[in-house]
């Protein structure tokens, strides 16, 4: 087939999600940037009155940024890189092109009602899973649009061998289902008793059960969700960009499988000294250092397709984006296995250098290569060149000073807090009330809320650069082959 | 084999998805076979406990403070025994939590008393001075809903055969008699609290979110 003009691909909905990944950014960062300062000062909690409180607005923040700001990411890349190298436009079926825009607006209509229902404290409380049963259901049927939409491509594909891409795609796709249905399965209680709320439910596990199921739900779905679709997107899009063929292919399949063999059995890194059965820790805890080989594996692979063409980090922002979101995923993939080991967990847990690791990826990897992703579309999507490199430059600089500050004040409130929790005098009473390890930490938080609006603002120059490159950018004739067309 | 895959993407799909479901399966199932045992004296949450857990989940306690005492004499120095697996039979959901910028409240129940909490949610840095948690006043405004509480309690004893009215076990019975001892138990905690407000509500017959929250929380022991 002609590379160029053979196939028109259609970018409609790839659109869409762009435009939703960076609505849903600005707003689950945003949310994110205040909470983090209310921490720091906790008059801030009592700007709206009881929907202003941090624990109204923790899990808007990860939600927003999780299933908003990332999903979107995801859906996005999945418009644009499915049709490409399947060698298939989506308009050319009417049915898929339905599909398409029915995930579209259902997403969004599921988003609008998260963040209302989450506002006003209706939540189920696990983590990463607070939507009520009816809203459970909405996102059943969203996610089973997207698997529709991946299959149905993938029927009517040109192309026979399916791209490494396209295996991630697919995991991300059947691991999510399967993690969500479990973990929310639920009893609505209004239809077993006939009064009270109608949307109420409760969990069909109890206690114990119910953490397990929790866990296996919450460690894999930042996996499923976070990790498998953002290799997916590096695999396309750093080729793409750089014009180097990946560097392995045994490498990919390697890691590729071990990966989906793995990554499940570590969730019981989060029970480490509870009370649930002690072969599932220590099941937790091997496993996640396991994890480490096929989280390098990937990662070694997509630096190696650099090999010979590290320069191209000087003269392209997208290629280091991405060059540094990959540094950054072998990063949180090392901490996480250290975070496993039963005498670091026994420190650590609870503390605060949990959520700098969550940040460390979040930030680091899956923000990093979001953005990378989406200004590598924009100039074949928008057919415009991509408005500033200078503000790309900047806006790297500031994040990384962001994500510097998050993780480093986080890592020593984190060891600050554990040490001084178990601070023993010489007689061996505790040493310290639990305040003390509280207001100790506050500096800390401070700079830790200061990285993230750094984090942030680099956000917003991402999100101007972006609208400029749609709105008032120099038109391009013919579709770039790599390395995107920047104006200086 | 591998290229095979790559090439029948129904093949792949159901490949990769029997290699992730293993571990779920390896994992999770065992324990579900021997369901967690409530450790002898643990009773299900009464009406009101359970409409004050609700109103916990609803302003996110668990966000900041856990219901988990691990194993370490730091820990049980300061929150007392550590938790046991049969503590959690009747936590639907379990409320463990993952951070602690507060402390663990597993065992709340036995050091604080309920005019402390009263205290606490109205202005924290009244009993704790230096605390970076927000107020909770409108926990003293808005009534406390009982009716889905007796729901979820009663499914609980309908679905997962809960023991309520069994002997020595909190007493579910008809709504109205759930209502009747739901105000019985708050009057007793609406005695022991200081604001007059709430006081008032509670001769009117309404059941502030502090009241249920209250109680739950002296449950915790």
């Amino acid at each position: 087939m002609q590379a160029r003009d053979a196939l028109n691909y259609d970018y409609s909905v790839a659109k869409c999600f762009t435009y939703a990944a960076i609505l849903f950014g600005i707003v689950g960062m945003l949310i994110g940037v205040v909470i983090a300062y209310q921490m720091a000062f906790p008059e801030l909690n009592y700007l709206a009155g009881e929907y202003g409180t941090y624990s109204r607005l923790r899990p808007l923040h990860t939600s927003g940024v999780i299933f908003g700001f990332l999903l979107s990411g995801i859906f996005a890349a999945w418009y644009y890189i499915g049709q490409r190298v399947l060698k298939v436009s989506l308009a050319e079926s009417k049915f898929l092109m339905f599909i398409s825009k029915l995930h579209f607006w259902l997403y969004m209509i599921l988003m609008v009602i998260a963040v209302v229902t989450l506002f006003m404290g209706i939540s189920t409380s696990k983590e990463y899973a607070e939507l009520e049963w009816p809203l459970d259901i909405l996102v059943v049927v969203v996610w089973v649009l997207w698997g529709l939409n991946i299959f149905g491509l993938i029927g009517i594909r040109r192309e026979k061998t399916l791209y490494i891409s396209i295996w991630y795609f697919i995991a991300s796709f059947l691991g999510v289902a399967m993690l969500y249905l479990f973990n929310n399965m639920e009893v609505p209680t209004y239809f077993v008793a006939g009064t009270g709320k109608w949307y109420h439910s409760v969990s069909m596990y109890a206690g114990s059960n119910d953490a397990m199921v929790q866990w296996w739900y919450g460690h894999n779905a930042v996996g499923f969700v976070f990790t498998v679709p953002i290799i997916a997107m590096i695999y396309y899009f750093l080729p793409k960009e750089s014009g180097q063929p990946v560097f392995s292919y045994k490498l990919s399949l390697l890691s590729f499988w071990g990966l989906m063999f793995v990554y499940l059995w570590a969730g019981g890194h989060h029970l480490i000294y509870s009370t649930v059965p002690d072969w599932v820790q220590t099941m937790g805890s091997i496993f996640s250092i396991i994890l480490i080989l096929p989280s390098w594996g990937s990662a070694i692979n997509i630096l190696l397709t650099m090999k010979g063409q590290w320069g191209q980090l000087k003269e392209n922002p997208l290629v280091k984006l991405m060059i540094f979101a990959s540094t950054f995923y072998m990063f949180s993939t090392l901490e996480g296995p250290i975070l496993s080991i039963k005498s670091v967990n026994a420190l650590a847990h609870f503390t605060d250098w949990i959520p700098g690791h969550v940040h460390d990826g979040t930030l680091g990897w899956v923000g990093f290569m979001t953005m990378a992703a989406l200004f590598h579309m924009a100039p074949r999507m928008f057919k415009r060149e991509i408005y500033s490199k200078k503000l790309i430059e900047a806006q790297f600089w500031i994040q990384t000073t962001g994500i510097i500050l998050y993780f480093s004040s986080m890592w020593i409130a984190g060891i600050t807090q554990g040490m001084m929790w178990r601070a023993t005098d010489q007689f061996g009473n505790l040493a310290y009330s639990f305040i003390d390890t509280v207001t100790v930490l506050i500096p800390y938080y401070a700079i830790r809320a200061t990285g993230g609006l750094l984090y942030l603002i680099g956000f917003f120059m991402f999100t101007y650069n972006m609208y400029k490159t749609m709105t008032a950018s120099k038109a391009i004739e013919s579709e770039p082959q790599n390395a995107s067309p920047m104006a200086a | 084999m591998f290229h095979w895959l790559e090439r029948n993407p129904f093949f792949f799909a159901v490949g990769v998805f029997l290699v992730i479901a293993y571990a779920g399966a390896v994992t999770i199932l065992p324990d579900f076979m021997e369901t967690a045992r409530p450790v002898v004296g643990t009773k299900p949450y009464t009406v009101l406990e359970l409409a004050g857990r609700q109103v916990y989940i609803k302003d996110s306690c668990n966000a900041c403070h856990s219901q988990l005492i691990r194993p370490f004499k730091s820990e049980t120095d300061r929150y007392g025994m550590y938790s046991l697996s049969g503590e959690y039979a009747y936590d639907r959901p379990f409320l463990w939590g993952s951070k602690r910028t507060g402390p663990d409240l597993m065992r709340v129940g036995n050091y604080r008393t309920s005019d402390w909490h009263e205290y606490h949610m109205l202005e924290p840095k009244s009993v704790v001075p230096g605390s970076i948690m927000p107020a909770y006043k409108h926990m003293f405004k808005n009534n406390a809903d009982i009716d889905t509480a007796y729901a979820e309690a009663l499914t609980v004893k309908k679905v997962f055969n809960a023991p309520y009215d069994q002997p020595n076990m909190p007493k579910l019975g008809t709504h109205e008699e759930a209502k009747k001892a739901v105000m019985e138990e708050a009057a007793l905690v609406v005695a022991d609290m200081k604001s007059q407000e709430v006081k008032e509500a509670f001769k009117r017959g309404e059941i502030k979110e502090i009241v249920a929250l209250i109680a739950y929380l002296n449950r915790l022991k």
